[in-house]
């Protein structure tokens, strides 16, 4: 069992408010999934080359880490947020990626790109809310998810949502039975993995066939046909969000749309603080069925 | 009338209070306000008491329901009506996955759509559904009906027993050992007695059609391997 919520907006006013709703969202799913929490959040990018860090040893390794990138050549803005840290710079984000993993070879990459910032960590998803100050954030969307490990190590990088190219998240409600083969098959393509985990194979996956040239629609296609086992997914990319079910579609899904948003949850609880949900249409998405929300073609 | 407001009181006041009524008392009507999608609402009924929730519910409403009147006016999250003895519930929007699952008795009525396994495990229940039905629906039905007004996904009534489906639209596909049979006097009749009992005006029994097992994966057959 795992919680997720998902919020996108369609209403400009809203945005500096995604970060409230979507913890109050997320921390209703606290029973669904109490041992780690995560949040991606994607704001409207401003050309600069965004990267967000997680380190065991904050101290260490952000302190200087202005300096040090400057030495390599990029002027870089830092904002820390207790053990994770946001770089953002005006250069190619592999540049940045590259220049990174020579000054800092001891963090790990969150998430990479010009929108999407991740912050996550294991504890209760209202702790983990209370320690990134996930109220605070502005956005254009966002999605969360809430953790109750079946399959690999309550930690960090076990953690939702996943992300596995540039501006591209997912988070995952199941278990998949394929996930060791299709690891050992995208690995051979290229991809890097950082755990053990089946959702971030799922994640993998998609970027892999977004990099090929897929749209998310046609990625999200493909995973009927490619991953075997139990999911709900809900994935973001820099202009949109998709959910996919697999065909049994046994794990729990909600949405709900006004003029003013689209929202996911695994329950109807966690959307039923969102202002205007009285006279919103609320339904469950079908089995095997991609749905998918883009900025570009929404208000 | 008694009124608990779940935005101020524990679902444990209310499910006590409806436990806790003593035998006899049969008058009591009761609201729920603010449910805001909270599981196992109005649970382990056990007296003929009414009970009317003013919005959305989660997981298990209505579970195990034996003789009370359970009407939920907006949308019930899996398992509504799980395992019911006998009464009624009515669910005024939609319903999530099995809903009625494992029924024993009683009616439910689900006014808007019913999602994935609606009467999985059916034992006796009576499912009315104006709306559509999702996949695996009926799956081992034992005994009961299913009427659906609208239309069934895949795999109705897969490995079905003696639960009795009539479906007034199209079926997406038959499950394992379910088939098409023809419709009798008497299937007209439990028909036209559940429509009225779940408020379903002008539509005529005539329009559905009966689903139910072909009794051949009762016993295993070796020759039958290939269906399960």
């Amino acid at each position: 069992m795992c919680g997720i919520v998902g919020l996108f907006l369609k209403n400009a006013t809203w945005e500096p408010h995604l970060g409230c709703l979507l913890a109050e969202m997320l921390v209703t799913m606290t029973e669904r999934g109490p041992d780690s929490a995560g949040i991606a959040i994607y704001s409207a990018a401003g050309g600069r080359a965004k990267v967000t860090v997680q380190s065991s040893d904050p101290l260490r390794d952000f302190e200087t880490l202005g300096e040090d990138l400057a030495l390599a050549g990029i002027e870089a803005g830092i904002r820390i947020k207790s053990s994770h840290a946001v770089i953002e710079a005006a250069t190619a984000l592999d540049r940045l990626h590259d220049a990174l993993a020579v000054v800092r070879p001891s963090v790990r990459v969150m998430s990479a790109g010009y929108s999407l910032e991740i912050f996550k960590d294991t504890g209760l998803p209202a702790s983990v809310v209370a320690r990134f100050d996930v109220r605070a954030m502005g956005g254009t969307h966002g999605i969360g998810h809430t953790r109750m490990a079946t399959e690999s190590a309550v930690t960090t990088l076990g953690a939702h949502p996943f992300s596995t190219g540039p501006d591209q998240c997912l988070v995952h409600n199941g278990s998949l039975s394929n996930h060791n083969n299709l690891r050992r098959a995208l690995a051979r393509k290229g991809m890097r993995f950082e755990t053990d985990n089946d959702s971030e194979v799922a994640a993998a996956y998609l970027s892999a066939r977004m990099a090929a040239g897929d749209d998310l629609g046609d990625a999200l296609a493909g995973a009927l046909d490619d991953l075997d086992g139990f999911f709900t997914f809900v994935v973001g990319t820099r202009t949109g969000f998709g959910v996919l079910r697999d065909p049994i579609a046994c794990k729990p899904a909600v949405m709900a749309e006004t003029d003013d948003f689209v929202a996911f949850g695994s329950e109807y609880r966690a959307l039923a603080r969102l202002p205007g949900i009285q006279s919103a249409r609320v339904w469950e998405p079908e089995p095997a069925t991609v749905y998918f929300w883009d900025r570009q073609n929404a208000a | 009338m008694l009124r608990f407001d779940l935005a101020l009181q524990p679902l444990r006041a209310l499910n006590s209070a409806l436990h806790c009524l003593p035998p006899g008392q049969n008058d009591v009507h009761i609201e729920v306000l603010n449910p805001r999608g909270s599981h196992a609402v109005a649970v382990g009924i056990d007296k003929p008491v009414r009970v009317e929730v003013m919005g959305p519910v989660g997981y298990y409403c209505a579970g195990m329901n034996d003789g009370g009147t359970v009407i939920v006016r907006g949308s019930a999250g899996p398992g509504v009506a799980e395992n019911m003895m006998s009464g009624t519930v009515v669910v005024e929007g939609d319903a999530s996955q099995y809903a009625g699952a494992t029924g024993r008795g009683g009616l439910l009525v689900i006014k808007g759509n019913a999602a994935s396994r609606c009467g999985i495990s059916m034992k006796g229940i009576n499912i009315v559904v104006h709306g559509s039905i999702g996949h695996m629906s009926a799956f081992m039905g034992q005994s009961g009906h299913l009427v659906v007004l609208g239309d069934a996904g895949d795999a109705l009534g897969d490995s079905i027993y003696e639960a009795k489906i009539f479906v007034r639209g199209r079926v997406k596909s038959l499950g394992a050992d379910c088939i098409e049979k023809p419709m009798r006097a008497e299937h007209l009749e439990t028909i036209a007695d559940l429509l009225a009992k779940a408020d379903v005006t002008g539509v005529r029994p005539e329009e559905f059609r009966r689903y139910g097992s072909a009794r051949r994966l009762y016993n295993f057959d070796i020759d039958n391997a290939d269906a399960y």
